[in-house]
Protein backbone atom coordinates (compact mmCIF):
# COMPACT_ATOMS: atom_id res chain seq x y z
CA UNK A 1 0.00 0.00 0.00
CA UNK A 2 1.48 3.33 -0.99
CA UNK A 3 0.72 5.89 2.07
CA UNK A 4 0.90 9.59 0.78
CA UNK A 5 2.91 11.33 3.94
CA UNK A 6 2.33 14.59 2.63
CA UNK A 7 -1.28 14.31 3.04
CA UNK A 8 -0.59 14.36 6.74
CA UNK A 9 1.04 17.63 6.02
CA UNK A 10 -2.40 19.22 6.24
CA UNK A 11 -4.08 20.08 9.39
CA UNK A 12 -7.77 17.91 7.80
CA UNK A 13 -5.94 14.34 7.67
CA UNK A 14 -3.88 15.22 10.24
CA UNK A 15 -6.56 15.76 13.40
CA UNK A 16 -8.46 12.35 12.91
CA UNK A 17 -4.58 11.29 12.86
CA UNK A 18 -3.24 13.07 15.89
CA UNK A 19 -5.94 11.74 17.91
CA UNK A 20 -5.24 8.28 17.29
CA UNK A 21 -2.37 8.69 17.90
CA UNK A 22 -2.48 10.67 21.15
CA UNK A 23 -4.75 7.77 22.79
CA UNK A 24 -2.06 5.10 21.53
CA UNK A 25 0.63 6.86 23.27
CA UNK A 26 -1.69 7.68 26.35
CA UNK A 27 -2.66 4.45 27.34
CA UNK A 28 1.36 3.23 26.43
CA UNK A 29 2.39 6.04 28.74
CA UNK A 30 -0.28 4.71 31.01
CA UNK A 31 1.09 0.68 31.06
CA UNK A 32 4.69 1.93 30.95
CA UNK A 33 4.17 4.13 34.12
CA UNK A 34 2.46 1.71 36.19
CA UNK A 35 5.30 -1.07 35.34
CA UNK A 36 8.38 1.64 35.79
CA UNK A 37 6.48 2.74 39.32
CA UNK A 38 6.42 -0.88 40.34
CA UNK A 39 9.98 -1.02 39.57
CA UNK A 40 11.57 1.91 41.09
CA UNK A 41 9.51 2.11 44.01
CA UNK A 42 8.86 -1.22 45.18
CA UNK A 43 10.65 -3.57 43.33
CA UNK A 44 14.31 -2.13 42.58
CA UNK A 45 16.34 -2.44 46.12
CA UNK A 46 17.85 0.67 48.37
CA UNK A 47 20.56 2.07 47.09
CA UNK A 48 23.60 1.33 49.68
CA UNK A 49 24.98 4.99 49.89
CA UNK A 50 21.70 7.43 49.29
CA UNK A 51 18.98 5.34 50.67
CA UNK A 52 15.31 5.43 49.42
CA UNK A 53 16.17 9.01 48.34
CA UNK A 54 17.42 7.92 44.90
CA UNK A 55 14.46 6.66 43.89
CA UNK A 56 13.46 9.95 42.74
CA UNK A 57 16.13 9.22 40.03
CA UNK A 58 13.16 7.54 38.37
CA UNK A 59 11.24 10.66 37.55
CA UNK A 60 14.14 13.29 37.94
CA UNK A 61 16.39 11.75 34.79
CA UNK A 62 13.46 10.89 32.71
CA UNK A 63 12.00 14.52 33.13
CA UNK A 64 15.12 16.00 32.54
CA UNK A 65 15.95 13.85 29.16
CA UNK A 66 12.49 14.88 28.35
CA UNK A 67 13.06 18.47 28.72
CA UNK A 68 15.81 18.58 26.46
CA UNK A 69 14.28 16.14 23.38
CA UNK A 70 11.31 18.47 23.82
CA UNK A 71 12.97 21.58 23.02
CA UNK A 72 15.26 19.99 19.82
CA UNK A 73 11.65 18.63 18.44
CA UNK A 74 10.55 21.81 19.27
CA UNK A 75 13.35 23.82 17.09
CA UNK A 76 13.47 21.14 14.31
CA UNK A 77 9.71 21.70 14.24
CA UNK A 78 10.25 25.50 13.90
CA UNK A 79 13.24 24.92 11.32
CA UNK A 80 10.61 23.31 9.05
CA UNK A 81 7.95 26.02 9.93
CA UNK A 82 10.59 28.51 8.63
CA UNK A 83 12.04 26.91 5.64
CA UNK A 84 9.23 25.66 4.11
CA UNK A 85 6.71 28.25 5.80
CA UNK A 86 4.15 25.12 6.62
CA UNK A 87 1.97 26.19 9.11
CA UNK A 88 0.98 22.65 10.48
CA UNK A 89 4.75 22.66 11.58
CA UNK A 90 4.34 25.90 13.24
CA UNK A 91 1.35 24.15 15.26
CA UNK A 92 3.54 21.34 16.39
CA UNK A 93 6.53 23.83 17.88
CA UNK A 94 3.53 25.66 19.79
CA UNK A 95 1.85 22.38 21.08
CA UNK A 96 5.78 21.19 22.40
CA UNK A 97 6.75 24.37 24.49
CA UNK A 98 3.91 23.74 27.68
CA UNK A 99 4.98 20.37 27.67
CA UNK A 100 8.42 20.90 27.05
CA UNK A 101 8.34 23.58 30.01
CA UNK A 102 6.32 21.13 32.34
CA UNK A 103 9.37 18.89 31.62
CA UNK A 104 12.18 21.26 32.42
CA UNK A 105 10.14 22.32 35.92
CA UNK A 106 9.28 18.91 37.02
CA UNK A 107 13.06 17.86 36.35
CA UNK A 108 14.47 21.35 37.97
CA UNK A 109 11.42 20.55 41.06
CA UNK A 110 12.75 16.54 41.84
CA UNK A 111 16.23 17.59 41.55
CA UNK A 112 15.85 19.94 44.24
CA UNK A 113 14.40 17.56 46.46
CA UNK A 114 17.39 14.80 45.38
CA UNK A 115 19.74 17.70 46.28
CA UNK A 116 18.87 18.07 49.37
CA UNK A 117 19.26 15.15 51.12
CA UNK A 118 22.20 13.78 49.29
CA UNK A 119 24.44 17.19 48.71
CA UNK A 120 22.88 19.12 51.77
CA UNK A 121 20.71 21.89 49.41
CA UNK A 122 18.01 22.33 47.28
CA UNK A 123 19.88 24.91 45.12
CA UNK A 124 23.13 25.55 44.13
CA UNK A 125 23.87 28.14 40.83
CA UNK A 126 26.34 24.56 39.33
CA UNK A 127 26.19 24.24 35.79
CA UNK A 128 23.93 21.71 34.84
CA UNK A 129 21.54 23.48 37.16
CA UNK A 130 21.80 26.83 35.65
CA UNK A 131 21.87 25.79 31.78
CA UNK A 132 18.36 23.53 32.59
CA UNK A 133 16.81 26.55 34.56
CA UNK A 134 17.60 28.71 31.43
CA UNK A 135 16.17 26.06 29.26
CA UNK A 136 13.04 26.83 31.43
CA UNK A 137 13.27 30.15 31.00
CA UNK A 138 13.61 29.39 26.93
CA UNK A 139 10.08 27.66 27.19
CA UNK A 140 8.23 30.41 29.10
CA UNK A 141 10.20 33.19 26.65
CA UNK A 142 8.60 31.30 23.43
CA UNK A 143 5.17 30.78 25.47
CA UNK A 144 5.24 34.72 26.14
CA UNK A 145 6.32 36.07 22.91
CA UNK A 146 3.85 34.06 21.17
CA UNK A 147 1.24 35.23 23.78
CA UNK A 148 2.49 38.97 22.39
CA UNK A 149 1.74 38.52 19.16
CA UNK A 150 -1.82 38.74 18.26
CA UNK A 151 -1.20 37.73 14.34
CA UNK A 152 -0.59 33.68 14.49
CA UNK A 153 1.85 33.30 11.34
CA UNK A 154 3.73 36.05 12.76
CA UNK A 155 4.18 34.62 16.10
CA UNK A 156 5.03 31.21 14.30
CA UNK A 157 8.32 32.60 12.92
CA UNK A 158 9.30 35.13 15.89
CA UNK A 159 9.01 32.17 17.93
CA UNK A 160 10.93 30.14 15.61
CA UNK A 161 13.76 31.83 15.51
CA UNK A 162 13.80 32.10 19.61
CA UNK A 163 13.52 28.31 19.36
CA UNK A 164 16.29 28.25 17.43
CA UNK A 165 19.03 30.14 18.93
CA UNK A 166 17.96 28.53 22.19
CA UNK A 167 18.93 25.43 20.76
CA UNK A 168 22.59 26.41 21.29
CA UNK A 169 21.72 25.41 25.06
CA UNK A 170 20.79 22.03 24.74
CA UNK A 171 24.57 20.32 24.22
CA UNK A 172 25.21 23.11 27.04
CA UNK A 173 23.38 21.20 29.06
CA UNK A 174 23.99 17.75 28.27
CA UNK A 175 28.07 18.52 28.59
CA UNK A 176 27.75 20.48 31.11
CA UNK A 177 29.00 17.75 33.87
CA UNK A 178 32.28 17.16 31.64
CA UNK A 179 32.93 21.02 30.89
CA UNK A 180 32.84 22.28 34.24
CA UNK A 181 33.25 21.36 37.77
CA UNK A 182 30.26 21.06 38.50
CA UNK A 183 27.99 19.44 41.67
CA UNK A 184 25.91 17.18 39.82
CA UNK A 185 26.94 14.13 39.23
CA UNK A 186 27.48 12.24 35.71
CA UNK A 187 25.35 9.62 36.74
CA UNK A 188 24.07 7.72 39.73
CA UNK A 189 23.57 4.30 38.85
CA UNK A 190 26.87 2.05 39.58
CA UNK A 191 27.29 -0.53 37.45
CA UNK A 192 29.89 -1.86 39.76
CA UNK A 193 27.73 -2.89 42.25
CA UNK A 194 25.48 -6.25 42.12
CA UNK A 195 24.76 -7.31 38.83
CA UNK A 196 21.01 -7.44 39.71
CA UNK A 197 20.50 -4.52 41.85
CA UNK A 198 22.02 -2.47 38.47
CA UNK A 199 19.72 -4.08 36.13
CA UNK A 200 16.62 -3.35 38.15
CA UNK A 201 17.48 0.33 38.61
CA UNK A 202 18.83 0.56 34.51
CA UNK A 203 15.08 -1.18 33.81
CA UNK A 204 13.47 1.12 35.71
CA UNK A 205 15.08 4.03 34.68
CA UNK A 206 14.34 2.97 30.94
CA UNK A 207 10.54 1.98 30.98
CA UNK A 208 10.18 5.10 32.71
CA UNK A 209 11.81 7.16 30.18
CA UNK A 210 9.76 5.14 27.95
CA UNK A 211 6.67 6.74 30.00
CA UNK A 212 7.72 9.80 29.57
CA UNK A 213 8.31 9.78 25.43
CA UNK A 214 4.96 8.32 25.38
CA UNK A 215 3.50 11.07 27.73
CA UNK A 216 5.01 13.96 25.98
CA UNK A 217 4.02 12.69 22.03
CA UNK A 218 0.22 12.16 24.07
CA UNK A 219 0.23 15.55 25.29
CA UNK A 220 1.90 17.36 22.40
CA UNK A 221 -0.91 15.56 19.99
CA UNK A 222 -3.74 16.50 22.05
CA UNK A 223 -2.58 19.69 22.40
CA UNK A 224 -2.17 20.51 18.52
CA UNK A 225 -5.22 19.45 18.17
CA UNK A 226 -6.86 22.12 20.35
CA UNK A 227 -4.56 24.75 18.38
CA UNK A 228 -5.84 23.21 14.84
CA UNK A 229 -9.24 24.13 15.95
CA UNK A 230 -8.55 27.43 17.85
CA UNK A 231 -6.89 28.21 14.46
CA UNK A 232 -9.00 26.75 11.58
CA UNK A 233 -12.13 27.83 12.81
CA UNK A 234 -12.79 29.83 10.28
CA UNK A 235 -12.56 27.34 7.55
CA UNK A 236 -14.66 24.75 6.28
CA UNK A 237 -13.64 21.83 7.60
CA UNK A 238 -13.59 22.56 11.18
CA UNK A 239 -17.50 23.57 10.45
CA UNK A 240 -18.06 19.95 9.14
CA UNK A 241 -16.13 18.21 12.42
CA UNK A 242 -19.04 20.94 14.50
CA UNK A 243 -21.76 19.30 12.35
CA UNK A 244 -20.80 15.68 13.10
CA UNK A 245 -20.87 16.66 16.80
CA UNK A 246 -17.54 14.63 17.14
CA UNK A 247 -13.71 14.90 17.84
CA UNK A 248 -12.74 11.80 16.39
CA UNK B 1 2.81 -0.76 54.08
CA UNK B 2 4.12 2.07 56.48
CA UNK B 3 7.71 1.61 55.25
CA UNK B 4 7.12 1.82 51.83
CA UNK B 5 5.34 5.16 52.38
CA UNK B 6 8.33 5.97 55.33
CA UNK B 7 11.24 5.22 52.32
CA UNK B 8 13.57 4.84 54.65
CA UNK B 9 13.51 8.64 56.01
CA UNK B 10 13.65 10.26 53.15
CA UNK B 11 9.79 10.11 52.64
CA UNK B 12 9.47 14.27 52.52
CA UNK B 13 12.25 14.03 49.87
CA UNK B 14 10.67 11.31 47.66
CA UNK B 15 6.96 12.00 47.77
CA UNK B 16 7.12 15.85 47.53
CA UNK B 17 9.48 14.69 43.62
CA UNK B 18 6.84 12.52 42.81
CA UNK B 19 3.47 13.97 44.44
CA UNK B 20 4.52 17.21 41.83
CA UNK B 21 5.05 15.14 38.79
CA UNK B 22 1.49 12.94 39.56
CA UNK B 23 -0.14 16.74 40.58
CA UNK B 24 1.69 18.35 36.93
CA UNK B 25 0.35 15.42 34.72
CA UNK B 26 -3.26 15.00 36.05
CA UNK B 27 -3.40 18.94 35.78
CA UNK B 28 -2.06 18.60 32.21
CA UNK B 29 -4.15 16.22 31.40
CA UNK B 30 -7.32 17.88 32.33
CA UNK B 31 -6.63 21.68 30.99
CA UNK B 32 -5.63 19.73 27.49
CA UNK B 33 -9.20 17.87 27.70
CA UNK B 34 -10.78 21.16 28.40
CA UNK B 35 -8.37 23.39 25.47
CA UNK B 36 -9.64 20.96 23.18
CA UNK B 37 -13.53 21.14 23.99
CA UNK B 38 -13.54 24.74 24.34
CA UNK B 39 -11.86 25.17 21.11
CA UNK B 40 -14.84 23.02 19.46
CA UNK B 41 -17.71 25.00 21.63
CA UNK B 42 -15.64 28.04 20.53
CA UNK B 43 -15.78 27.18 17.12
CA UNK B 44 -19.54 26.22 17.11
CA UNK B 45 -20.05 29.58 18.60
CA UNK B 46 -18.98 31.32 16.25
CA UNK B 47 -20.29 29.44 13.15
CA UNK B 48 -23.83 29.67 14.98
CA UNK B 49 -23.33 33.34 15.72
CA UNK B 50 -22.68 34.17 12.01
CA UNK B 51 -22.38 37.40 10.48
CA UNK B 52 -18.68 38.46 10.06
CA UNK B 53 -15.68 37.20 7.32
CA UNK B 54 -15.10 34.17 9.26
CA UNK B 55 -19.05 33.13 8.66
CA UNK B 56 -18.94 33.35 5.27
CA UNK B 57 -16.10 31.45 4.82
CA UNK B 58 -17.44 28.82 6.90
CA UNK B 59 -21.22 28.61 5.63
CA UNK B 60 -19.22 27.91 2.23
CA UNK B 61 -17.82 25.47 3.03
CA UNK B 62 -19.68 23.24 5.77
CA UNK B 63 -20.83 20.53 5.43
CA UNK B 64 -24.67 21.38 5.52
Amino acid sequence: MIVNWFRYASPVSFYPLAGRLARGFGALAAVFAAIGLWIGLVAAPTDATQGDAYRIIFIHVPAAWMAMIVYVAMALWSAVALGLNARLSAMMAQALAPTGALMAALALWSGAFWGRPTWGTYWAWDARMTSTLILLFLYLGVIALRQAIDDPRRADRACAVLALVGVVNVPIIYFSVQWWNTLHQGSSISLTAAPKMAMLMLAGLLVMTAAAWCYCIAASLTRVRAIIVERERGSGWVASLIDIGTSP
Amino acid sequence: MTSFFEMGGYAWYVWMAYGAVAAAVVAETFALRRRGHRALATARMMREAGGDADMDAIDSGGAR
